[in-house]
């Protein structure tokens, strides 16, 4: 019950409030964890483990490479859109309560979309002589797929910082070719971001993520993972990312 | 040890060396500092005093022109809600629908202002926009202030071909910081803009050319490239590259794994919005009296 109400307060905060509530959260649960964690080698008589502290599955380390110059920028999108596919195809596979046949249809479409820009990038960074990250595990326990206003309001705030990730990011792409493609990409996100931002609630299809001048928001690359972060098992360095 | 943290551990001892360096990503720096002290609305008037200081008087004329660009077609969209909430024939239902509508206006006439006061910051004469827009388009839509079907339909075909407009200049601003991040932002307003007068244009009851509800995103397959299904929007979703394009740098979408099976046809045409080029646009919007 009481879970049920954060979940709802939740979908009402802003993308930046909501994620970042999440980190703070996840932060706490990353010492909880380490703690834990060295509880149960304790119990186990010190005896010979294969837990590597330095594992980025582990979420400790610097953190798996993203590789140098467009290459990092692309695998950047390239986490996103793993984040926002995993998010999308485990929405369809357990529908929330309620879920319309229009819902179904549009978020259905949006699982697509972002598995093809998933793919996509897989792709482009190997085509372009760069090594593609590894497939990211993703961290969804703090979604109530079941919830409607959960997985709406989840959905608000990845599509909402997706749009300033690009936006932010679009001016480190050396390559002409590379910053059309996230052009391309971006504007599906903000199709997406104010389709999910509707379905919330009438008329909030900028809300708060333009300024006075009605510009969307932008985020930095480092912004933008720390925001992800607690729904990335997976740690991403983001030191090689251009500035 | 890579040459930012030199760069770091340089600057402790001698404060200037990016402007010695590099005068304009010292004059970035100085403007990215002062952003978190000053209001938004002011802005528009730090990012031309950044340019002045940045760029002196080499301001790059790619940049201006495209900045006037976007002026042209703001000026165009921003006219275009304004006649229609002044239009007492055009039957916009109250509420919901008016008030979106109003929100639309408000939201193009900030981009207007902004692009005004950035190119008068740079010294720069803003275009003015025109006393003769025609948005029958010469006689092509006779019902746009009367039908609100007709408007929501042309109204969704500009937001569109703004978004287009916007991608396929974003390459001549390419490593712009502040003017490519600027332009980028506007774009994925436009975008949501889009979205929104094509959501609630499915919420009325509209169909596309696929005999469905119209989608918030630009829909496409193998023969079908205009999803508006009005010929005389072909323009609109065509050109070089047109909108149910599935090939992307070389990677064909549908060749890819999707769920179930190689991502469907649908999906990859939707997935990507494409650009217009300059030419494209200007020869879309001529008949609007936009020049």
């Amino acid at each position: 019950m009481e879970n049920s109400t954060i979940k709802n307060q939740e979908a009402s905060l802003s993308a930046g409030e909501f994620l970042e509530k999440k980190v703070q959260r996840r932060s706490f649960l990353r010492y909880a964890g380490a703690g834990a964690a060295g509880v149960v080698l304790v119990a186990a008589g010190c005896k010979q483990s294969n837990y590597n502290p330095d594992d980025p599955e582990n979420g400790f380390g610097p953190g798996i490479s993203l590789g140098t110059g467009d290459v990092a920028i692309l695998n950047y999108a390239y986490a996103l859109e793993q984040l926002e596919a995993a998010f999308y195809t485990q929405v369809i596979a357990t529908p929330f309560t309620g879920m319309t046949a229009v819902e179904t249809s549009l978020l259905k479409d949006i699982r697509d979309h972002e598995i093809a820009h998933r793919e996509f990038f897989k792709a482009a960074i190997a085509a372009n002589g760069g090594t593609p990250i590894k497939n990211l595990t993703v961290d969804f326990s703090s979604i109530n797929f079941s919830s409607r206003a959960s997985v709406l309001g989840t959905a608000k705030a990845f599509e909402d910082l997706g749009v300033s990730a690009y936006d932010g990011a679009g001016y480190l792409l050396q390559n002409a070719t590379f910053l059309l493609l996230a052009g391309k990409i971006v504007s599906v996100e903000a199709r997406h971001a104010a389709l999910i931002r509707e379905m919330l609630e009438t008329n909030s299809f900028l809300g708060d993520q333009v300024d006075s001048s009605s510009v969307n928001i932008s985020r930095t690359p480092a912004q933008v993972l720390a925001i992800a972060a607690p729904f990335i098992k997976t740690k991403i360095d983001p030191s090689t990312i251009p500035a | 040890m890579n040459i930012v943290n030199i760069l770091e551990e340089i600057e402790k001892v001698d404060g200037e060396i990016y402007e010695r360096l590099n005068p304009r990503r010292k004059a970035m720096k100085d403007f990215f500092s002062m952003g978190s002290k000053i209001a938004l609305s002011a802005m528009p008037f730090a990012l031309g005093s950044m340019f002045n200081k940045a760029y002196g008087q080499a301001m790059p004329s790619t940049v201006i022109e495209v900045l006037q660009y976007a002026l042209t077609l703001e000026h165009f969209e921003y006219n275009f809600y304004l006649r229609a909430n002044a239009a007492t024939a055009l039957p916009i239902p109250a509420g919901d629908q008016r008030n979106a509508i109003v929100m639309i206006r408000d939201s193009e006439k900030k981009h207007v202002d902004f692009l005004k006061t950035v190119l008068t910051q740079l010294n720069q004469t803003p275009v003015a926009e025109k006393t003769t827009y025609d948005f029958t388009a010469g006689g092509t839509f006779p019902d746009i202030f009367t039908n609100y079907g007709t408007f929501l339909a042309v109204a969704q075909a500009i937001e569109d071909t703004g978004v287009r407009a916007y991608k396929g200049r974003a390459g001549e601003l390419k490593g712009e910081k502040v003017v490519l991040t600027a332009a980028l932002g506007i774009h994925a307003v436009e975008a949501r803009h889009a979205a929104k007068i094509r959501y609630m244009r499915r919420m009325n009851g509209a169909m596309d050319a696929f005999n469905g509800p119209v989608k918030p995103w630009i829909a496409g397959s193998t023969d079908k490239f205009n999803d508006l299904g009005v010929p005389a929007a072909d323009g609109n979703y065509g050109g070089t590259v047109k909108e149910n394009n599935v090939n992307q740098a070389g990677v064909v979408i549908t060749n890819l794994a999707g769920i179930g099976g190689n991502i469907p046809y649908s999906a990859a045409a939707e997935a990507f919005d494409e650009p217009l080029t300059k030419a494209e646009v200007l020869a879309l919007v001529a008949p609007f009296g936009v020049s």
